[in-house]
């Protein structure tokens, strides 16, 4: 009734009557992501995903570890050039790189933050456009800009001439965000933005993120925590295997569609597991503390079991395995092999007692790259190898193509530099070395990070087979099939504790997710 | 796969990793001296003599024996800066606890020796407790136990030269053996010592695992500490045999000796293809490192050339291996 009087009252400007008219077809949205296609040698990371958001709209996207959020942002902020699709920003075409993002208005907060702690806070917010005159830097003129965009953030209290460094990592994220606003940020993207940070900080983060959206920008935020989710985002985005498999307003999700949504259903016999004959307690761990991410864990794992560990970034799963194995100092707690208590003071002690521990970064905490796949083998059996200190070339030979054989690596010899092998082949050479000093108990950091599907099957077959020879194994792994498919249990963390035990028949994908990103169960 | 066919791949595995050695490792580097040593023959008629042949081990022998236990530094991705002051605090411990004797003296020799090591382990074994467990930077420790060991060395000669010293002391230095001079024996047998430790044993295993990813090396159970702890204290005694070597040879121990000598072994190591990242190395390269300083610095003076210019020679050669190595390393990835 009103655009009737509307129209009759604009009749005399077609113009008016338009735009007026348009409003409700389309003013551009603020971001819009088309058909984005993404791959890498192997992968195809991103198959086609579109999203659309609207300025004053806080947007979430939730999926699990591998489902593409992390490949998209990237596309986003200009780190990565999409093989397909299109990106615009008011309607206009995003170019390509991360300096167009920038001049657009992506600002992207990655969960390492990208600040300099020995500058100031203000030299971070203005880091390489510090205001300036004649190539003289205007340290007034910059901290007076920086007072401006601390307030926006909650930071009055920050003098903008401090040094970084010295804010507690709360602050600094949110130093963060101001940067973000320095830039004249439309669009904010934050990934994980509340994993390292304690309740109270997390409000704080809320409300400016509120009032941020109060301003009309635009906020993704991509986050495993389901409550941070409904409590903050206008709408939510699901994504998995690289696609958008749902994309509705916050009123229309309930908890368990998200989850649903989430959640792949193809958990078939890709894995090789069956059940199996438990021996006697081989390791126990009681009340195993190491700040600040461990809390506090309690568990035992008996000879042939597999254990998986399920839980979110940041929950403790690999500090539990690193604590255990000596590799982080203890605050409390102790643990007993084979019933017997032990103290550990570092990883030599661990392999000492039976323990093995892998890494979920095979580069920087697993091989030594530049040596042989013998010598990657031989590390940690060098006591047992040598006759008074003199390795035996023959032992550690036979050692490795020992190793290479059980494990099928796929390599010219055990001669061959591990730097250049894939993967999977690198997985195997640690597996082989982890094997070769018949542990006890076996703690597999994300086993299968990385590798293609392939070299994963035969991974979960050597497992099966470990478990079979009588070892204790623990498994981390973020891939929620693998960790249901392959292990007897599953034990959920959350911010530091193991908050429950599931067994497998009652381990399924929503059971363990909602305690994963919830810390309590349905 | 067989374990003779797996043999055999391995035996042809080795023999191309030979060739590539050949190509990129130390293979340019001993084409490099060879050539040297047939120019300099041509060039001077002195040159291709035995005399002048073992005078330049001779005159390389304490660089190439403190050098061992550098490389072992410098595997670990270390450094070593205090070798020169610790070859002369070495020296000049074991003159004050020889003061006044006679020649026949055996007892004081064994005892000179035996003080001059201890000093020199116990100092190297301060610069590996520093780094290792108080995580002081190596570059920052080595440098102030440089100045450190120079001035006890200045402080209990008070400045002055001490002689000498009894026969059982300087002849590591000053005696001859089948014809050959003491310092070359030493340095030879210093390099032997080196090589098999550093290629046979679990230490040396450790040493390189260590310096190739020291967060790996930790992961696998091999105490990381403890290696670094052990190989600054390996050169503290090689620098400690070198300074009872340049004590002995000049039946003396001064003040200011083996002044600045810390640069020259780290560079014999680095042209001698050990990296300063880590992880990389080898005793055979940091010897043909040592000895083509040495014959460089001989032939320069045997053809004539202008002593000033021996150091910017020097230099040269040190920018050239170092350039040579990085690009062999980038085309290998």
């Amino acid at each position: 009734m009103n655009s009737e009087r509307g129209s009759e009252v604009s009749t005399g400007n077609p113009h008016h009557a338009v735009t007026n008219a348009g409003s409700t077809v389309a003013a551009p949205p603020l971001l819009r992501m088309e058909g984005i296609v993404k791959s890498f040698p192997g992968v195809k990371a991103l198959r086609g995903v579109s999203l659309e958001l609207q300025a004053g709209h806080v947007m979430a996207i939730v999926g699990e570890n591998g489902a593409g959020k992390s490949s998209l942002i990237k596309t986003l902020s200009g780190a990565y050039e999409p093989d397909e699709g299109t990106i615009e920003i008011n309607g206009q075409p995003l170019a390509r790189g991360t300096h167009a993002a920038i001049d657009a208005g992506v600002a992207v907060i990655y969960q390492e933050l990208s600040l300099v702690n020995d500058m100031t806070v203000a030299e971070n917010l203005f880091l390489g456009r510090m205001p300036s005159r004649s190539g003289l830097v205007l340290r007034k003129r910059a901290n007076e800009m920086a007072r401006t965009a601390l307030a926006q953030v909650g930071l009055e209290g920050v003098s903008p001439s401090m040094r970084l460094g010295d804010l507690p990592l709360n602050k600094r994220q949110l130093v963060e965000v101001a940067k973000a606003l320095a830039r004249d940020a439309r669009i904010l993207v934050m990934d994980e933005p509340t994993a390292a940070l304690q309740r109270e900080d997390i409000a704080n983060l809320y409300a400016v993120v509120r009032r941020l959206r109060e301003t009309g920008m635009g906020i993704i935020f991509i986050s495993h925590h389901l409550e941070e989710v409904f409590e903050l985002a206008d709408s939510a985005v699901v994504m998995r295997d690289g696609a958008t498999v749902g994309a509705r307003a916050m009123a229309q999700w309930t908890e368990q569609d998200l989850v649903q949504a989430m959640v792949a259903r193809n958990l078939d016999s890709f894995y090789p597991w069956e059940p199996r004959d438990y021996g006697p307690v081989m390791l126990e761990v009681r009340n195993l503390a190491s700040p600040p991410v461990l809390r506090s864990a309690s568990f035992s794992v008996r000879a042939g079991e597999i254990v998986g560990i399920a839980g979110i970034a940041g929950a403790g799963r690999t500090e539990l395995l690193k604590a255990i194995f000596g590799a982080l100092p203890l605050s409390g707690g102790e643990v007993l092999i084979r019933g017997q208590k032990v103290s550990i003071g570092s990883p030599a002690q661990g392999v000492r007692n039976g323990l093995v521990y892998t890494s979920e970064d095979r580069k920087l905490e697993g091989l030594v790259l530049d040596a042989s796949i013998e010598e990657n083998v031989a590390l940690s059996s060098l006591l047992a190898l040598a006759t008074g200190g003199f390795v035996s070339n023959t032992k550690k030979r036979k050692l490795a193509q020992e190793a290479s054989t059980r494990f099928g690596v796929r390599a010219s010899s055990v001669m061959q530099i591990t730097g250049n092998l894939s993967g999977g082949n690198q997985q195997k050479v640690i597996l082989g070395r982890a094997t070769a000093t018949q542990p006890a108990v076996i703690m597999l950091d994300e086993p299968t990070r990385g590798i293609d599907v392939g070299a994963k099957t035969e991974i979960y077959a050597h497992m099966v087979s470990m478990a079979r020879a009588g070892a204790a194994v623990i498994m981390v792994s973020s891939e929620l099939p693998e960790l249901l498919g392959m292990s007897d249990r599953v034990l959920v963390m959350y911010r530091g504790n193991i908050v429950t035990e599931i067994p497998r028949d009652k381990a399924d994908s929503e059971t363990v997710i909602q305690w994963a990103t919830t810390g309590v169960g349905a | 796969m067989t374990s003779t066919a797996a043999n055999q791949a391995d035996s042809q595995a080795r023999s191309r990793r030979i060739i590539r050695q050949l190509r990129t490792g130390l293979g340019p580097l001993l084409a490099a001296l060879i050539l040297i040593c047939i120019g300099l023959s041509i060039a001077s008629p002195e040159f291709l003599t035995t005399s002048t042949l073992t005078n330049i081990m001779v005159q390389v022998s304490v660089v190439g024996i403190a050098a061992v236990g550098g490389t072992f530094v410098i595997i670990t991705s270390g450094i070593d800066l205090s070798v020169g002051s610790l070859v002369a605090l070495s020296g000049m411990v074991a003159a004050t606890v020889m003061a006044g004797s006679s020649p026949d003296n055996v007892a004081l020799g064994i005892a000179g020796l035996g003080v001059a090591l201890v000093v020199g382990a116990l100092v190297g074994a301060l610069n590996g407790l520093s780094v290792a467990w108080l995580r002081l930077v190596p570059f920052i420790v080595t440098l102030a136990m440089m100045a450190m060991a120079r001035g006890l060395t200045l402080a209990i000669s008070d400045g002055r030269t001490k002689f000498d010293f009894p026969n059982a002391f300087t002849a590591f230095g000053a005696k001859t053996l089948v014809g050959l001079p003491a310092p070359m024996i030493v340095m030879l047998v210093v390099f032997v010592i080196g090589h098999v430790l550093l290629r046979k044993t679990t230490f040396g295993h450790q040493v390189f695992a260590v310096g190739g990813n020291k967060e790996a090396a930790r992961l696998a159970g091999i105490p990381v500490n403890r290696v670094i702890f052990l190989t600054y204290t390996l050169a503290g005694a090689t620098a400690a045999v070198a300074g009872i070597v340049l004590a002995g040879r000049l039946n003396s121990a001064l003040p200011s000796a083996a002044n600045g000598l810390e640069l020259q072994v780290i560079a014999g190591i680095v042209i001698g293809g050990t990296s300063l990242a880590g992880g990389r190395g080898s005793i055979v390269g940091t010897f043909i490192g040592v000895v083509l300083i040495g014959v460089i610095n001989v032939g320069l003076s045997l053809l004539g050339v202008n002593p000033f210019w021996t150091q910017f020679i020097q230099g040269g050669v040190i920018f050239a291996a170092v350039l040579l190595d990085a690009v062999s390393q980038r085309r290998k990835l």
